[in-house]
């Protein structure tokens, strides 16, 4: 198996993945269903312990069978997943298609150690539409090493929205590699809640001119939780917009981090980057690192980026209950503010219910 | 009926309040006036529950329950409100989740059903027109962007919705043009009944044209030194606070 990286690579300087190599992980078990499988009302496809379940999926048209042959890769957990990798969907939207939404669920149920490393492949042709929603969950200590390939072709659209809340014990290491072409937009919001160790890794790529994206995550983080969200950003055409906001409320002692490298090419002029990062301290043992990159070699481009942390306002929260709020419903009030603009991208309304109730959830469990 | 006994308070070291005396009974709007620094706002905060203020002696009851032991949003259920010399902004909530989200607060806590959105817009749409406000002043992120007249006005429609029993009202006038000054007084006017009672409390009297109080207190240097009618208002501003040691 290709090494894990260590904390020696730039790119993993602050999430350290010894406390999953010192694990050793079985690459199967029998899995158990889930009682109360989210259910959005639109075609949903389940994976149980890293295997596709046909009896308790809904597959939407436009599915084909898993990909055999990984992507080229030089990432050291894309290539780990491409040794290991038994199982994933592959969907591919026709041109001018309306594909609607899909569910994609990822249930896992390891009574002793299991790692699954599921292979993804979403295609939209020029003019297609897709609103892509993953949800991630389980119980027991597993890693979930996830990769997913995206190409979204002229002038398609991907909404592609994402909740982690896996088990308390777990690992979540997802690679997202994205292909965006000219007048194509990519749409990505990334909640991450659950997991001990997890780790959300963007390779976004505006080839064509015009194109767009949204990288966008909250990150609510308690007890020990360590939660990672990178992304690289690769403007390699002109007139292309990138846009990140990165939310992270965290309290215990729990740790965020979000590394953005935004790169833009010689050709790539008229770029306009933008990155965001805040967060939202509520306990004085929990800490954020936030590392932004710029590499720029064009000479007319706009690219900002900005951080802050800070702890919720105490005037602020007197306002409120001084209305009659009761606190811990000011506090979740502000939380809900605090994470609103993160959560733009997200315009389904299935998703937004699903993400109002995981944030209430995690709120009312701190 | 408020009953404000011999009450002391300070913030750090810093002694504000030095033993004020003061009873509102319900159906009268009392008026608070003084010089800057008197303790005002001080006390204004202190009876909502704001941190940061250390009561070092005296009483204060509402309808006869120990106001200074309750929580701030218990002040509110038992029918406190103030309104905010400087209301705060809170950027991504919107104005008409945030009121209906406190007037269900309060409706819980009273034991009385909650509103769902449909009767409280209604509610809501008819209140703001009595107030002369934009209708898209419930979309917006509360306070964010409203000007001074606007989000004083914001505080009178909170008023309205929450319907409480005793309103302080902290500056209310201050930043406001003659227009908003009789919007605002008009709004408060609108609740005058033999169950509402309000502290106003401002330092020019031209609020008191429009809110005529029942009774007027002078509060210097912690304590009140003077209560009369109206007229002492008047009085106060032939005169300004300078003569108060000598009155």
């Amino acid at each position: 198996m290709t090494a894990l990286p260590t904390r020696k690579l730039e790119a993993w300087r602050y999430t350290d993945l010894k406390s999953l190599a010192a694990i050793s992980f079985a690459d199967s078990a029998p899995a158990a269903v889930p009682d109360n499988l989210p259910d959005l009302g639109i075609p949903r496809l389940v994976f149980l312990n890293g295997a596709y379940n046909a009896a308790l999926s809904t597959p939407p048209d436009y599915l084909s069978d898993f990909a055999e042959v990984a992507e080229a890769s030089s990432l050291p957990l894309a290539l780990i997943n491409a040794e290991h990798a038994r199982d994933g969907i592959t969907i591919k939207i026709p041109e001018n298609t309306d594909a609607g939404a899909i569910l994609l669920i990822s249930h896992a149920s390891a009574t002793s150690p299991l790692a699954f490393h599921p292979r993804h492949r979403i295609t939209l042709a020029a003019g297609a539409k897709l609103t892509l929603i993953e949800i991630s969950t389980g119980t027991g200590i597993y890693w979930h090493n996830q990769v997913m390939d995206i190409a979204v072709h002229e002038g398609a659209t991907l909404a592609h929205y994402r909740l982690q809340d896996e088990a308390e014990k777990s690992f979540h290491l997802a690679t997202i590699r994205a292909q965006i072409a000219q007048h194509a937009a990519y749409e990505a919001f990334t909640a991450t809640i659950g997991a001990k160790l997890s780790r959300a890794e963007f390779h976004a790529s505006l080839s064509g001119k015009n194109a767009h994206t949204h990288l966008n995550a909250a990150q609510l983080l308690g007890r020990h939780q360590h939660a990672d969200f990178t992304t690289v950003v690769a403007h390699d055409a002109e007139n292309c917009a990138s846009r990140q906001t990165v939310k992270s409320v965290l309290s215990g002692h729990a740790r965020g981090v979000f590394q953005g490298r935004i790169e833009v090419a010689r050709i790539a002029q008229k770029t306009d980057g933008y990155q965001m990062t805040q967060a939202l301290l509520l306990s004085d043992t929990a800490e954020m690192d936030i590392k932004p990159e710029l590499e720029i070699f064009a000479d007319d481009v706009k690219c900002s980026h900005g951080a802050t942390i800070g702890a919720l306002d105490p005037e602020q929260l007197f306002y409120l209950r001084s209305r009659g709020i009761p606190e811990p419903e000011s506090r979740a009030l502000l939380i809900r503010a605090f994470l609103e603009e993160a959560l733009e991208p997200v315009t389904h309304d299935g998703a937004r219910q699903l993400f109002d109730n995981a944030i209430a959830n995690w709120w009312t469990h701190q | 009926m408020l009953e404000i006994q011999n009450l002391s308070a300070r913030i750090g070291e810093k002694e504000i309040l030095r033993g004020v005396t003061l009873t509102v009974p319900d159906g009268e709007v009392h008026a608070i006036m003084g010089p800057n620094g008197a303790g005002k706002s001080t006390l204004s905060y202190v009876l909502s529950g704001r941190e940061g203020y250390e009561v070092t002696a005296g009483t204060v009851t509402f309808n006869g329950q120990d106001l200074l032991a309750m929580e701030p949003e218990q002040r509110a259920a038992a029918g406190i409100f103030l309104a905010f010399q400087y209301p705060v902004e809170l950027p991504g909530v919107g104005n008409a989740n945030f009121i209906r989200t406190a007037l269900n607060a309060i409706r819980r806590a009273r034991g009385e059903p909650e509103l769902d959105a449909v009767a409280f817009l209604k509610l809501a749409r008819a209140a703001i027109k009595n107030l002369s406000m934009p209708d898209d002043m419930l979309k917006r992120n509360v306070n964010v962007g409203f000007s001074g007249g606007e989000k004083k006005r914001n505080e009178v429609l909170q008023m309205a919705l929450l319907q409480p029993s005793l309103s302080i009202l902290d500056e209310t006038d201050s930043g406001l043009d003659i227009d908003a000054l009789k919007i605002v007084a008009d709004g408060v006017n609108a609740l005058r009944s033999k169950r509402f009672s309000a502290l106003v409390i401002t330092h020019y009297q031209r609020l008191l044209d429009h809110i005529v109080p029942d009774r007027v207190h002078v509060l210097a240097a912690g304590k009140i030194v003077r209560s009369g009618g109206p007229e002492l208002a008047l009085e106060l501003e032939a005169h300004g606070y300078a003569n108060l040691e000598a009155a």
